[in-house]
């Protein structure tokens, strides 16, 4: 997992590196000055040596000014190597989200691949650059303090070695427990926001149901449960800050005591005992830092499994070795397909279907909801692949084709279809980048959407809102139709694209196919039976299966279910609304 | 899903490092803070700042302590040819106890300062919580529901850390700032000075860092703001994307929004990183200077300037710079905070809803024509209006009579969007309210519960004016299906009984029955007992209406406002919601908001609405023989 993220460095790697050399040598110049110090109340103030003060003191300076610079340049090459890869993270992450098929779209959710890319990218830049510039410097700084110590006296620095072998114990040991009881507060606590997020999206029925004292009650409850488990776990928290101020103190007194004693019997000089006590404190900080690192990386761990999966789930879908690129005609044929959603699973969602569409036809598809009208369509363009048969397009397996020239032959109006921010213009153009003006309102005409826009004052330079919340429902169906059509496909398919479009509307759509586009193979899945019943042909689809094929008067002769969704939808059960 | 929906929602407004905000009056919002903190905790605050005290004066101590083991026992010993330890050994004992005091003291600050904090951000939940449930619809329509969930998950997060760790270091800081600088003037006035004026050369570079630092992350802000809004628009419509081979195009704009992040991040983080080697190496110059200074007071004897006091002076120089670094790293940290806490005052002082009303729905039983109150449940309920002028009290019968008499109604003052809307539904009608989206006929239905005030005109309940009505008691007696079903996370049976808390199992049974979900329920792999979770989003939207109506059916309310379903659902399970929805409509005054034809052709009275106006309204025949709108609608035929 952390080859795979850390190979996304790149171009970053020299300044990854250089950022812990820089710390490295700042933490050296920083580790000279006690000793510096030492010297000027030593030689200079004890010995009564102005000279002493100032040439050390001038050295110091010079040695402070190094620390400076490397201090400053690592801070400039983290901030540059922890953005950097954060950015590569983000691009390797949306570059491999651009080829997941259908169904690996569907095993991500939108909001959880937005938090992949976002929050969790910005958890492992903050940690990178943390690393980067405290994973080595800490450990080291603490080090290099203990040397040195060790050359003033080895004898009184073992008592940092006793006292830093302690604290790490003492840290493992909370770190394990604490750890523990902060998982699950933390599951209780996103439990309790997501209790908070089913209110305010429910508002409406806690009012009308005048239940509000009753929520009140049960997150008030939820609330105490949770305050509990937080005084416990920090309860086992607010050790460490005494364990450590302890030892801190405990080792200064001790080395205070020795060292006294070793002054008197010349051992030792005042200004050694001051930079001993100076490094005590510098080891017990890295010791710190060094767990605050963990603690991080931790914490950084989950975002990284996340952002892994992302960047290594492979397509579904890829394109054949030797890929054809060009679609004779629109035909289609099913021989024996079935389709699963889950691999390997007896459950099929499509059942041995067989189906011959000529080209230019127009085919109705119809039944009820999850019969698996559009688990049908979809293995046309192959959004998903078929579990066992093959579906032929043009008279070639659709595995044989170039998936872009496919896609490029059958034109799909999804069921949930979204616009783009953007005018009418540019949303049109995802169909055809290089659609002239006239070509866009062409199509739009075709899909009946032209009378609308040309009566909004800005008329095709329209903006869409994100989402298209500022056109209606059966507006944004029009849209979507049209841009479907500015690709010029040999098939189009429309799932449930005019549901929304009211009854007269719907009709002159499919006159309007019929009339301007008669080579282009179109399937039209809908709800009322008034959308499909004068197409040339209606496949009934029941359970995963075929069961009716043929014309309305056929269907009406020989097809129950058919009959039965015509006689409730004609006999005042139609729909009524969105007429405008 | 349901650990990632919580996620999104905490990313909603800004990342970790956000920039410093603007904060309108930070003292207020302190003071109201720490005014929050003290009602509650206030002896617990109080023995929190004794301990800080006293932990840093131990902490002082043992630093001028330096001192006294230099000038008082090492130098005077370090001539003597048997040096006799045991007066430094009692001394370091003293000092000991005093450590020992600082460490006892600090813990009992953590210990305390747990139950100040997690106790505020309890009751701070509690009562934004409760407050909440109170607003308003209005304030759920105006307000984005990711920035009302970031008030409980960012901002209450900021404040945690900002009560239970940047408050009591900041004391801890300051108060040790104050006692180094006491002890430094003590020990020698014009080094203080040299030290003090070193801070401001410290101080003032610090903020220049932080100031560039801080336009940067603005800026990374607004960038990863609009890499944001792009990611989640590309996301949503991924499938298109594919669909429409658009992906090198996705990819080309991700790349600009994406390098205009990272060169934005990088600045930002590079300039706030410049602040911890500045304020350290400038600490050392201090140092050196006042190493040389000293030294030349020390070594000529001037202002009596002892070696030991040099020693100690410069030690606390050092110890003088952490804790400023500190104030200004604290004092950021609290800003950021109080722009949280804003947030939460806000949400906290929210006007909730106005609710006038005194009449009241009670239990009644019927003698003799005359209704009486009772408090057993009778199944007869009356409308308790109390007359002040006659200090009388009436009991109307509950029977679910609804006029409108000339409302108008806007969600702003400005913009109206109903207009002198009349209506009277006697007490077992059908409405039906019929038009094209916007026309205004879910806020109809908005107003009859009170969801929303009028501006004009007059809504009456059995005659009472709504206004007069308890607004609880009010929605008590209207029973709601909402076309968007909300569900709650918990068993089938707890949704059920949502419409009445006090239902038996078999009550609850039989309302499933009446909704036609009682089939489905019973083939879930717990039945009545299975759990719901993420809105019910184990169910298909057909089911969840069902269970939604069986949640109507359960509270027998005598009015009912239904939203029926549209084309989303098939039409084998449209009939039964259908059937369901019929069941229910039996015997109460139902306003529906019709899709289907023959919902309407059977109502009592239907409603066309155009424009937030009625524009006609009649029987079913009545309105085809008028041949307008209506007739239009129906036969999809221009007249």
């Amino acid at each position: 997992m952390l080859k795979r993220l850390l190979a996304e460095v790149k171009e970053f790697k020299w300044v990854s590196i250089l950022t812990p050399v820089c710390m490295i040598g700042e933490v050296i110049a920083e580790m000279v000055i006690p000793r510096l110090m030492a010297r000027i109340v030593d030689d200079g103030i004890n010995a009564h040596n102005m000279q002493v003060i100032i040439s050390t003191g001038a050295v110091m300076i010079v040695v402070a000014l190094i620390a400076l610079l490397f201090g400053v340049l690592g801070g400039f090459f983290g901030a540059k190597a922890s953005a950097g890869f954060a950015r590569n993270l983000r691009k390797a992450m949306f570059d491999n989200i651009q080829t997941f098929s259908f169904a690996n779209i569907d095993k991500f959710s939108t909001s959880g691949l937005v938090t992949r890319l976002t929050t969790d990218v910005t958890n492992i830049q903050n940690a990178y650059q943390m690393i980067l510039r405290m994973a080595m410097r800490a450990p080291s700084s603490m080090i290099i303090a203990m040397v040195l110590s060790f050359t003033i006296s080895a004898r009184l620095s073992t008592i940092y070695l006793v006292a830093v072998i302690f604290l790490i114990f003492v840290a493992v040991f909370l770190m394990r427990r604490v750890t523990k009881y902060f998982r699950q507060v933390f599951e209780k606590y996103d439990a309790l926001n997501e209790s908070v997020q089913e209110n305010v999206r429910a508002i409406r029925v806690v009012k009308a149901f005048v239940r509000e004292d009753y929520e009140v009650s049960k997150f008030q409850k939820a609330a105490e449960n949770i305050y509990q488990m937080f005084v416990k776990a920090e309860k086992n928290m607010t050790v460490v800050m005494p364990v450590m101020m302890g030892t801190v103190y405990t080792c200064i007194l001790l080395i205070s005591y020795f060292g006294a004693r070793m002054i008197v019997s010349n051992a030792l000089s005042t200004g050694d005992l001051m930079s001993l006590l100076t490094y005590c404190m510098n080891i017990l900080m890295s010791l710190m830092m060094v767990s605050m690192v963990i603690v991080m990386i931790t914490m950084s761990q989950a975002s990284a499994k996340r952002i892994v999966e992302v960047m290594e789930e492979k397509s579904a879908i890829t394109n054949p070795a030797d890929p054809v690129y060009e679609v004779k005609d629109g035909s289609i044929s099913f021989q024996k397909v079935s389709f699963s959603y889950h691999e390997g699973s007896e459950e099929h969602v499509l059942k041995e279907i067989d189906l011959e569409i000529a080209s230019g036809q127009a085919i109705g598809i119809i039944g009820a909801t999850g019969s698996a009208k559009t688990s049908l369509v979809n293995m046309i363009s192959r959004l998903y692949d078929v579990s066992e048969g093959a579906v032929y397009v043009g008279g070639r397996d659709v595995r044989a084709y170039d998936l872009t020239t496919l896609r490029d032959a059958v034109s799909v109006g999804l069921q949930k279809n979204v616009l783009f921010s953007g005018t009418i213009y540019e949303n049109l153009r995802w169909g055809d980048k290089n659609a002239t003006e006239e070509a866009c309102r062409e199509a739009a005409r075709l899909a009946c959407a032209d009378e609308f826009i040309t009566q909004f004052p800005k008329g095709y330079e329209t903006k869409i809102e994100q989402g298209g919340t500022n056109v209606s429902g059966g507006q944004k169906q029009r849209l979507c139709i049209a841009r479907a059509l500015l690709k010029k496909p040999k098939i189009l398919i429309l799932d449930d694209s005019t549901s929304a479009v009211d009854t007269a509307t719907d009709a002159r759509i499919r006159q309007a196919f019929k009339e301007k586009i008669p080579d282009t193979t179109k399937l039209i899945i809908a709800q009322r039976i008034a959308s499909v019943m004068d197409l040339d042909k209606i496949i009934v689809m029941d359970d995963g299966r075929v069961n009716g094929f043929g014309t309305h008067a056929e269907l009406m002769e020989n097809n129950e279910i058919y009959r039965e969704l015509y006689e409730s939808q004609t006999s005042g059960a139609r729909d009524f609304d969105e007429a405008s | 899903m349901a650990q990632e929906n919580v996620k999104e929602v905490k990313m909603g407004r800004r990342g970790p490092m956000g920039p410093r905000p603007k904060v309108e009056n930070p003292k207020l919002l302190l003071k109201r803070v720490m005014g929050y903190v003290f009602k509650y905790y206030g002896i617990h605050m109080v023995l929190v700042l004794c301990c800080i005290v006293i932990s840093v004066f131990a902490n002082l101590q043992g630093t001028l302590f330096m001192r006294t083991l230099i000038d008082s026992y090492i130098t005077p010993m370090m001539g003597e040819a048997n040096p006799d330890f045991a007066p430094l050994f009692g001394a370091i004992r003293r000092v000991a106890v005093v450590y020992a005091i600082g460490v006892a003291v600090s813990f009992l600050q953590q210990r305390l300062m747990i139950y100040v904090n997690q106790g505020t951000l309890k009751r701070m939940r509690n009562e934004l919580f409760s407050k909440m449930e109170y607003l308003p619809v209005k304030y759920f329509d105006t307000h984005a529901h990711g920035d009302i969930m970031s008030v409980y998950t960012n901002d209450i997060d900021t404040l945690r850390q900002m009560v239970s760790q940047s408050v009591p270091q900041f004391f801890n800081s300051a108060i040790t700032i104050v006692s180094i600088l006491v002890s430094m003037l003590a020990l020698n006035v014009p080094m203080t000075f040299l030290t003090l004026a070193m801070v401001a050369v410290m101080v003032f570079s610090a903020s220049q860092a932080t100031r560039v630092s801080g336009r940067n992350f603005v800026e990374q802000q607004r960038n990863l703001g609009s890499l944001n809004g792009f990611i989640e628009e590309t996301m949503t419509g991924q499938k298109v994307v594919k669909v429409f081979n658009h992906e090198d195009e996705s990819i080309e704009t991700f790349d600009e929004l994406n390098e205009a992040l990272y060169q934005s991040a990088y600045k930002a983080n590079a300039y706030a990183n410049l602040m911890g080697p500045i304020s350290m190496q400038l600490g050392n110059t201090s140092y050196v200077v006042c190493a040389m200074v000293g030294g030349l007071f020390a070594l000529n004897g001037y202002l009596g300037f002892t070696v030991g006091a040099l020693a100690s002076f410069l030690t606390l120089n050092r110890n003088f710079n952490m804790p400023i670094n500190q104030v200004t790293a604290q004092f950021n940290s609290i800003i950021m905070a109080l722009a949280g806490a804003e947030r939460i005052f806000r949400l906290m002082d929210e006007e909730p809803e106005t609710d006038e009303g005194y009449v009241t729905l009670v239990n009644a039983r019927e003698e003799n024509g005359v209704l009486t109150e009772t408090e057993e449940r009778t199944g007869k309920w009356a409308w308790k209006h109390y007359h002040k002028a006659t200090d009388t009290t009436d009991y109307v019968p509950l029977q679910g009579d609804v006029t409108f008499h000339g409302v108008d109604f806007g969600y702003t003052d400005d913009k109206m969007v109903l207009h002198d809307i009349v209506l009277h539904a006697l007490p077992g009608q059908k409405i039906a309210l019929v038009g094209s989206t916007g026309a205004g006929k879910t806020t109809i239905t908005n107003l009859i519960n009170r969801f929303y005030t009028i501006q004009d005109g007059k809504i009456r309940y059995d005659n009472i004016n709504v206004n007069k009505i308890k607004t609880q008691d009010l929605r008590r007696s209207l029973g709601m299906v909402l076309q968007d079903t909300h569900l709650f996370t918990g068993t089938v049976k707890e949704n059920i009984r949502y419409g009445n808390p006090d239902a038996t199992d078999e009550e609850v049974i039989a309302a499933a029955k009446l909704a036609n979900a009682d089939k489905f329920i019973k083939r879930l792999p717990e039945g009545y007992d299975t759990m719901l979770t993420g809105d019910g989003a184990n169910l298909s939207q057909g089911q969840r209406q069902l269970l939604a109506i069986a949640r109507a059916a359960i509270a027998d309310p005598p009015v009912l406002i239904l939203d029926e379903a549209t084309s989303s659902i098939d039409t084998r399970t449209e009939r039964l919601v259908q059937e369901g929805m019929d069941h229910l409509m039996k015997g109460r005054t139902t306003f529906v908001i019709a899709h289907r034809l023959s919902t309407v052709k059977n109502a009592d009275q239907i409603l066309v609405m155009e424009n937030g106006r009625i524009i006609e309204q009649g029987t079913h025949d009545e309105l085809i023989a008028l041949g307008k709108k209506y007739y239009q609608l129906y036969t999809g035929k221009t007249a």
